[in-house]
């Protein structure tokens, strides 16, 4: 078997037991990995009404047939699990360094079942599988319990965690790996947490066979090639991480701020990209086998650590209405010790902010003399511990995410949720493509299950009107169903911005021995993207719930470049039905599922 | 007429973050990319007052021009 490494390592949390499994080749190729495959697993073994904290809930931890090879970014695995967040099924996405060692260990993936009766980690070294007491690391942070386990593993072993977050059930808890690398949304660390998880530590000693060596030297620098001529993945990331997109997205008028109620920010400058490479960037850093590099290393005052990425940056910054890049990078460092999802945590604390506003949240509901007032960046970066630690009525109620926070104090329309997961960092109503995204997009909320913003605003492949409606149905179709299938190869979706769906045949191909062709690859995407609406839909997610927050839907853009636009979701859904092979009411037609071999 | 032109990332090298132009009344952005020595695959994304803009429209006096070199991300 080539590119796979044959084999499941099933894991009993419940008893401490584990067993090796092989891996269905065929099935293999059917799903591809990650988080096809994670979520084929789901279909097959967990049933869709399952509460996402009852033991029975299980979690994938899946990579990619390309991860661990030398493909160019191949070093992403995915976590897999019913969300505690959304009720959706969820796939959250990591790179760093963890999940290709986990390939070298000799696995594709992990299954875990059950819940330990006592906090528990796991370390696999190869074929040696160990349970070990957690009690001692319960409650810690991530650095700490990352430092504290390198202590007892092998020599450059990799280790992946929750935080406090996680061990507390928080809805929007991330997993974390490599200290700074996160499996971010849906609160996939929740579900880890239920299970009594602290972390895995991971090491291993062979690599995945290859098809046909040769051709993928050949078709390696061929796609290296492409990223570094590249201006996006050659250039821009490189020098300015994501955070350059600030004063991109702004300039256009669809930069959120104070929780979507303005589209333009005044101080954006001061959270831009190019004013934290100027005054607070240290290094870069850079995933398992990535040319790129995107990844930022920041300091302000006496705090350092990865990050900020641009969403992060948004999330604490913008929507808060905070301009103070010292404080985002201080959020951003506590959200990853915590373990929470920064986007989440972002909104969440926006959302806030707005009940504040709006007389929801009380004075008296605050304590410890911190503020809820838009702007205010000391008190941002103390919610965000707060919300991990789940202290205080509001920091509890944080921890649940933004949508449970406003009904909570009574004005659930005031979360800009989709599928109860917190908008990321573009508003949809200046671009259309998007909105559809967002409502459609089987995790709830989310840009990257087809990244609209690349043709809408970056103009790659090709420049599109981003207030245009016609032909977006058909776009955003083609966008989740290459993403669906990069995500489940294990490279990361940058390379994208330079790759096309050829491209990603020809890496497949030379790695595991296939024959795919570009139309196979979006078939395959398609497939997932099927399974997973298929998976939505029987847990109970109606296609009501394919819509956006009120606010984007009803109240034009005040003012602006985008001025007067609100996201006409109704004028594209029907269309996007359609061509998804689904009947009006959104439901996948049999045909449709039978075509595809769902 | 007067034309504010807005430079991000590595267009700022040696240019500044912002240029008030005076132009002459049929001034094109085509006109200002070469006033400011940029070269034409160095412009990817082009905005006019927020707006996607193109090289070769009309300004107006007072209009805001935004320029991103290839960048991109999320």
């Amino acid at each position: 078997m080539y590119g796979y490494r044959g084999k499941i390592l099933r894991i009993n949390l419940t008893d401490h037991s584990y067993k090796m499994e092989d891996l269905d080749h065929e099935l293999a190729l059917k799903y591809i990995g990650g988080r096809g495959l994670g979520s084929k697993f789901m279909a097959d073994e967990v049933d869709p009404s399952v509460e996402p904290f009852d033991p029975a809930n299980k979690v994938m931890i899946v990579t990619g047939p390309l991860t661990g090879t030398p493909t160019p970014a191949g070093g992403r695995y995915m976590v897999v699990t019913k969300s505690p967040l959304t009720g959706t099924i969820a796939s959250s996405n990591s790179g760093g360094y963890w999940g290709s060692e986990l390939k070298f260990a000799g696995y594709d993936m992990l299954i875990l079942e059950g819940k330990s009766p006592k906090p528990v980690n796991l370390f696999i070294e190869d074929e040696k599988v160990e349970f070990r007491d957690a009690s001692h690391l319960w409650g810690k942070i991530v650095s700490e319990t990352t430092a504290k386990l390198a202590e007892e593993a092998p020599d450059k072993a990799k280790i992946l965690c929750i935080g406090p977050a996680g061990e507390k059930l928080s809805k929007i808890a991330a997993v974390m790996n490599d200290i700074n690398r996160a499996a971010g949304r849906s609160g996939v660390g929740a579900v880890v947490g239920s299970k009594n998880l602290k972390a895995i530590v991971v090491k291993g000693s062979s690599k995945p066979a290859i098809a046909d060596s040769e051709k993928l030297k050949e078709v390696v620098k061929l796609s290296r090639g492409k990223l570094k001529d590249n201006g996006v993945t050659g250039q821009g990331l490189p020098t300015y991480g994501t955070a350059v997109l600030v004063n991109i997205i702004n300039e256009g008028g669809v930069f959120p701020t104070n929780n979507f109620q303005k589209t333009y920010f005044e101080k954006a400058e001061n959270i831009s990209g190019e004013h934290l490479a100027e005054n607070f960037l240290i290094k870069r850093e850079s995933c398992f086998a990535c040319p790129i590099a995107c990844g930022r290393y920041a300091k302000a005052d006496d705090i350092e650590g990865g990050g900020p990425e641009y969403e992060t940056i948004w999330a604490f910054g913008a929507a808060c209405g905070v301009d103070d890049m010292k404080a985002v990078i201080k959020a951003n460092f506590w959200s990853n010790e915590m373990g929470l999802d920064t986007i989440s945590a972002g909104v969440t604390v926006a959302t806030a902010m707005e009940l504040y506003q709006r007389g929801m949240i009380k004075d008296s509901d605050i304590e410890d003399g911190l503020s809820l007032k838009w702007g205010d960046a000391n008190s941002m970066v103390e919610w965000t511990k707060k919300m991990g630690l789940r202290e205080g009525l509001v920091g509890d109620k944080m921890a649940e995410g933004a949508y449970r926070l406003a009904e909570h104090f009574g004005m659930p329309e005031v979360a800009m949720t989709v599928k109860k997961q917190e908008l990321p960092a573009y508003d949809p109503r200046g671009i259309k493509g998007q909105g559809l995204q967002y409502a459609t997009s089987n995790r709830g909320g989310c840009h990257v299950r087809g990244y609209m913003i690349s043709p809408e605003i970056l103009g790659l492949p090709q420049k599109l009107d981003r207030f245009a409606i016609d032909g977006k149905a058909e776009w955003v179709k083609i966008f989740q169903d290459l993403t669906a299938y990069i995500d489940s190869t294990g490279l990361c979706l940058f390379t994208s911005f330079a790759i096309d769906a050829q491209g990603y045949a020809d890496l497949t191909n030379a790695v595991c021995g296939t024959n795919f062709s570009d139309a196979d690859i979006l078939e395959a995407g398609d497939r997932i993207w099927n399974l997973e609406r298929d998976y939505n839909l029987k847990a109970g997610i109606d296609p009501s719930q394919d819509t956006l927050p009120k606010r984007l839907l009803k109240d034009p853009i005040p003012e602006g470049p985008s001025k007067d636009h609100v996201t006409q979701l109704e004028d594209m859904l029907p269309k996007y039905y359609e061509i998804r092979g689904w009947s009006e009411d959104g439901i996948p037609k049999p045909e449709t599922l039978e075509k595809l071999g769902v | 007429m007067d034309i504010k032109v807005r430079l991000f990332a590595t267009l700022r090298e040696n240019r500044g973050k912002e240029v008030n132009l005076e132009m002459k009344e049929t001034a094109l952005p085509r006109d200002i990319i070469e006033k400011l020595d940029i070269s034409e695959p160095e412009v990817a994304i082009l905005l006019v007052n927020g707006r996607d803009g193109k090289l070769d429209q009309e300004l107006s006096d007072g209009d805001v021009v935004s320029i991103f070199p290839p960048v991109g991300g999320g």
